[in-house]
């Protein structure tokens, strides 16, 4: 079976092939992608296609690697070998084309607290050649995106942590990138922030951007990823769809604390895991299965330590 | 170039936002410099003809030029380690020479406004020197030459614990010995050579001839030019190198 890929208007032989994980259309190609950091191994030969217009999780507990690549892929940091394209563009060979493809939320805070927000995005602006009237148009559309137009001019030393947040997300939005990366974009956040950053990164993802998320926050990655890659000391173990990936493991989880120890068992119906309470005395708790048992099941640790 | 451009007026902004706190800080160490060694230490004394004063304040703007230009290395320490404003540089599409050039640029604009705090606080003591075109030159290539020099080692250390290190070790010293304070022709000659190897002993010789209207020496401005392009090449390697 044949389909068109939108992407490159030709033929691709792959029957799932339809823009978003077709081969040919991938906005972020990885390949074979290494870092040694002297004699840590943080990388240990990522490959990983994204789509156009893709919302895709990267989930791994801390020191996994997900920042590194991130930093890789923005060209904060050099790969040890192995190679990465941004909308076909090489991320060394190609660099300054590469980072024109992309805005990226790192994940500490690197705004100017001396400045103001509406300055600190007009650097931004500057940074990626906009004059200045493209510039004072995109600040006051963002700000209004945002929600923080009524902050514009006030020093971003007075902002609380999530607006701050939302800062940086429209300074990466300013040169209008193809590709948003973001860096663990709501740790440190309480939760009604935290949903407001989600909703926003749902909006930017409706407006076409492809968005590549790092997290160690499973019910960030089940609400928002399209896909997710499980990252584990440096190894990509499994890339899904989040309903495909926790469908593997049942649709029930059951905890049991057994000699002080927590046993999950899982179970395809309500029904089931009921039938296997019956006539046992215990603690158990019964639940949906999520991202973080199918993490423990192929890796064997927490996503959150 | 016009991300060279955007990095010059990021430090610009910044530099107009303390500009007060800045023009403070620029003019107490001249200013004690004037009160203790030109007053104090330097009442009764001349040196070549002229008051101790007059011989000073050229002296003063030659090791501030180099301290303000240098300073920039602080700035961008602050901007990488403490703001990490480095990686919005780095993750931009402009090319290292961009970079370094809008922070040199920074780095002599600061050296031209020390500068200037200087001559108003020599002018209000009544030293009023010539400050012609080769006084600005020479001033200008020593603030390049300190602030290609602070880009370069900015980029190497890994911490500022590692800056104020090189500071203490690279320009306290020339400041002291490069011509600033006291004539170079009046230490012994082994010295006198060695000090022919500072940059500011140039700088200090350059800056104090132009505004005494004295016959100044092409080859210190050449050297000054010779070995601040050098640096200048070095620290888009350097910036290269701070990439991890």
């Amino acid at each position: 079976m044949y389909w068109i890929c939108s992407g490159h208007q030709k033929r691709c032989s792959i029957s799932w092939c339809h823009a978003h994980h077709c081969p040919n259309t991938a906005v972020i190609r990885i390949e074979s992608l290494k870092k040694h950091y002297k004699s840590v191994e943080a990388l240990k030969g990522i490959n990983l296609r994204i789509g156009p217009g893709e919302l895709f999780a990267y989930l791994g507990p801390n020191g996994s690697g997900k920042t590194t690549t991130i930093r890789i892929l923005t060209g904060l940091a050099r790969a040890t070998s192995g190679d990465a394209y941004l909308h076909g563009y090489h991320i060394e060979r190609e660099s300054l084309q590469a980072k024109r493809q992309c805005g990226l939320v790192p994940q500490t805070l690197n705004l100017d607290h001396e400045l103001t927000v509406f300055e600190n995005m007009d650097i931004h602006g500057r940074l990626f050649h906009m004059d200045r009237r493209q510039r004072v148009r995109r600040i006051e559309e963002l700000l209004e995106y945002v929600e923080i137009a009524d902050r514009r001019d006030s020093p971003v030393k007075t902002l609380s942590g999530g607006l701050k947040r939302r800062v940086m997300v429209a300074r990466a939005l300013m040169h209008d990138p193809r590709i948003l990366f973001l860096d663990e974009p709501t740790v440190g956040l309480d939760p009604t922030i935290r949903r407001r950053i989600w909703s926003l990164i749902k909006r930017i993802q409706q407006q076409g951007a492809t968005i590549f998320l790092t997290t160690h926050y499973i019910e960030e990655a089940e609400f928002l990823a399209e896909r997710v890659a499980f990252l584990h000391e440096g190894s990509i173990v499994a890339v899904d769809s989040p309903q495909t990936l926790m469908s593997r493991m049942g649709s029930w989880a059951l905890d049991e604390v057994v000699n002080g120890e927590m046993e999950t068992r899982y179970f395809q119906t309500r029904e089931e895991a009921n039938a296997h309470i019956e006539g046992q005395q215990g603690s158990f708790s019964l639940r949906r299965v999520n991202l973080e048992d199918v993490f423990i099941a192929t890796t064997g640790k927490r996503v959150q330590q | 170039m016009r991300g060279c451009f955007a990095i010059y007026y990021r430090e610009i902004l910044i530099l107009r936002k303390k500009l007060t706190r800045q023009i403070a800080s620029m003019a107490v160490a001249p200013l004690l410099y004037i009160l203790a060694f030109g007053f104090g230490m330097g009442k009764d004394v001349e040196i070549g003809g002229r008051s101790y004063l007059e011989f000073l304040i050229p002296g003063l703007v030659a090791m501030n030029s180099m301290t303000q230009a240098f300073a920039i290395a602080s700035e961008i320490n602050i901007a990488r380690f403490y703001w990490r404003i480095f990686e919005e540089f780095q993750a931009a599409p402009i090319r290292n020479r961009a970079y370094v050039t809008g922070e040199i640029m920074a780095g002599i604009t600061r050296a031209l406004l020390s500068v200037v705090v200087i001559l108003v606080i020599g002018a209000v003591f009544g030293i009023i020197l010539s400050y012609n075109l080769l006084f600005w030159l020479a001033v200008i290539l020593n603030g390049f030459l300190f602030s290609s020099l602070a880009v370069c080692l900015a980029m190497v250390v890994k911490s500022h614990a590692d800056q104020a290190l090189l500071t203490n070790f690279v320009i306290t010293p020339m400041a002291f010995l490069g011509g600033t304070f006291f004539p170079v022709d009046r230490m012994p000659d082994w010295v006198q050579a060695l000090l022919q190897f500072l940059p500011l002993t140039h700088a200090a010789n350059s800056i104090r001839g132009a505004s005494f209207g004295q016959p100044t020496d092409p080859g210190s401005y050449l050297l000054l030019a010779g070995i601040g392009l050098v640096l200048f090449v070095a620290a888009f390697f350097c910036v290269n190198r701070a990439k991890e």
